[in-house]
């Protein structure tokens, strides 16, 4: 289903990305800058993590993506194409969840379905209920698919707007916060089915404010904090800026770290019984013979991988906002 | 996933032009199943009953109705003939209930969809801006008729259950048969119709301003009203031909014989102008605005 480079007509730089925006800017009518400046790159095939705190402008830019809002200034392609001018060339392409669902609540969760359905003008109505069908069932809502909207759970709202997503086959998902209200199950439901998703070649633009869940699902992620890109690429690459770190747990801390100096450990500071350094280029088991023939007692010694969490504190310099 | 291959296969789907008709007929299924509407059309079938037996109770005695000719147009005609209750009942729901509910669908058809964030997901499906404003202006217009109908056909059946039918005059003094008689309450039902084709773009463009579909519809719905005091001002005479409510009440000249038709044609006239000119404020706003409900 994917047709490459068929709809590139820019030469270089978008040839592979699904998305790519220059020079993105949205300033609100009240003067506020909700977003900077944005060289956003999503490659294709990519399940592409958009991370940031509240009101870090991941909404407005992905409301400018889907063609929704104006930018100020600059440009964004989707699949190759301008937006918001190829808006009905591309969109059918795109499934999309932006900030939770929204359904009619005098309607069944079928009969949502099939109106979002009926919108799309390329949606073709003979296999509507077929395919309505299908997408309930993916998101495990068949069972209710008769009950109304408004008796629907937060989480069932959460999946029947998913449901809303995968009526078509999509070359790209944006997905905004799509495991926000489910619990423990529901998410890994969720994960699974972008995981699928992904196999099939999709690509799938999910922004979060779970980093964990960042890390489990996306091979790529881009961080925002005040309207601007703080780094893109991939997550593997951007865990690895955050620096690994060497632990020893001692009962001699003090000791343990004047001979980690010695060996030429950078950066070695000593709290409690853990003494922590940049980890030496050196075989670690030679570490360990060091501290013991200096009479250091050791109870443990490793390296601690950094995680995207630590990533992204040395990035924006704060903790993450996790709330709401 | 067998399912999914067989969508799949439908990738290379080549859009019919005639699958964008599925929003309108979504849209129009939508509108009649929201209580509210329905609720907005009882109450348009409930004005004949109580008028037919008003009229009734009233005239048991056999006196004439109307009491020296106060309220509506042809009320004093009823008891001869059930037809004109017909009449009586657009004359009677025209000035207000039926602009009213025209209104409140109107204004709530963007700025509501606008407030349940529905909005977004129809314009990402894409249903695309003009497309949506046109099939919610048509949604509108099919519900003028449907009420307006719903109107006359409850009149006919009261007027039919508590009255005679059969010849009438008309107002010119002439007799037509039943038949004919039936031929203009049904061309007056139309053109009582076609006089809420301003109101509705009115509240269509009113709808395009806000994410609020209740204060969409409380804005039409008052402007409603401050058109129609205006319209009764005499000192304000040279602003009334243009005010859309003023020649609303022109479709009695349908029972003239022949048919008077200057008024007519200077209602419907202005309704176009309305249309045109709040529609195209509906479209140059409604394409140009950024969605953030």
């Amino acid at each position: 289903m994917d047709e490459p480079s068929a709809t590139q007509s820019e030469p270089g730089d978008t040839a592979a990305s699904v998305i790519a925006t220059r020079g993105l800017t949205k300033r609100y009518r009240g003067g506020q800058l909700a977003v900077d400046g944005l060289d956003l790159t999503v490659p294709a095939g990519s399940v592409f993590g958009f991370l940031g705190p509240n009101g870090s402008g991941k909404t407005t830019t992905i409301r400018m993506l889907m063609g929704l809002i104006e930018p100020t200034a600059g440009t964004a392609r989707v699949l190759g194409r301008p937006m918001p001018r190829a808006a009905r060339t591309v969109l059918p392409q795109v499934g999309a969840l932006i900030e939770g669902p929204a359904l009619y609540g005098f309607l069944s969760g079928r009969d949502n379905l099939l109106r979002y359905d009926a919108a799309d003008p390329t949606a073709d109505p003979r296999t509507r209920r077929a395919r309505v069908a299908t997408a309930l069932d993916r998101v495990g809502l068949a069972a209710a698919a008769g009950k109304k909207a408004k008796a629907y759970s937060l989480g069932m709202k959460q999946r029947l707007g998913l449901a809303a997503a995968l009526l078509q086959p999509r070359r790209l998902l944006v997905l905004d916060e799509p495991t926000n209200g489910l619990d423990p199950q529901g998410m890994r439901e969720i994960r699974t089915l972008i995981r699928e998703l992904a196999a099939d070649g999709t690509t799938v633009f999910l922004s979060s404010h779970l980093l964990d869940e960042i890390e489990q699902v996306c091979t790529h992620a881009a961080v925002m904090a005040q309207g601007r890109l703080v780094t893109q690429g991939a997550v593997a690459d951007l865990a690895a800026g955050a620096r690994d770190r060497l632990v020893v747990t001692t009962p001699d801390p003090a000791e343990g770290a004047r001979v980690l100096k010695e060996l030429g450990v950078g950066d070695v500071t000593a709290d409690g019984d853990r003494v922590t350094g940049e980890p030496p280029a050196r075989d670690l088991a030679e570490v360990t013979a060091a501290l013991v023939t200096a009479g250091v007692r050791v109870r443990g010694l490793t390296v601690e991988r950094a995680s995207l969490e630590d990533a992204f504190v040395a990035l924006t310099g704060e903790g993450f906002d996790v709330a709401g | 996933m067998s399912r999914a291959d067989v969508l799949l296969a439908g990738a290379g789907r080549r859009p019919n032009p005639l699958w964008t008709l599925g929003l309108l007929r979504s849209e129009l299924v939508t509108t009649v199943r929201r209580w509210r509407t329905l609720a907005l059309l009882g109450v348009l079938a409930a004005v004949p009953v109580l008028v037919g037996i008003a009229v009734k109770i009233e005239t048991r005695g056999g006196g004439p109705a109307g009491g020296g000719g106060e309220g509506p147009a042809f009320i004093s005609q009823i008891t001869n003939n059930g037809l004109f209750l017909v009449f009586t009942a657009l004359a009677a729901t025209l000035p207000f209930f039926l602009p009213m509910a025209v209104g409140v669908v109107a204004g709530d058809a963007i700025a509501g969809e606008a407030g349940a964030g529905t909005l977004r997901y129809l314009l990402v499906a894409p249903a695309g801006r003009t497309r949506l404003l046109l099939t919610k202006y048509a949604t509108v217009l099919a519900f003028c008729l449907l009420a307006t109908l719903v109107v006359a056909v409850s009149a006919l059946l009261v007027g039919a259950l508590l009255f005679p039918l059969g010849e009438l005059t008309t107002i010119s003094g002439t007799r037509i048969s039943f038949a004919e008689g039936l031929g203009r309450a049904l061309l007056i039902a139309l053109v009582v119709a076609a006089s809420l084709v301003g109101v509705a773009a009115l509240g269509l463009f009113v709808s395009t301003l806000t994410n609020s579909g209740i204060a969409a519809m409380a804005t039409t719905v008052g402007l409603l009203i401050t058109v129609q005091i205006v319209d009764q001002i005499p000192q304000l005479h040279a602003l009334q031909p243009y005010l859309f409510p003023h020649y609303w009440l022109s479709f009695a000249d349908l029972m003239r014989d022949p048919v008077y038709w200057d008024d007519l044609v200077k209602n419907l006239g202005l309704q176009a102008l309305y249309a045109a000119v709040f529609g195209a404020a509906a479209w140059a706003r409604f394409t140009a605005k950024d969605i953030n409900a």
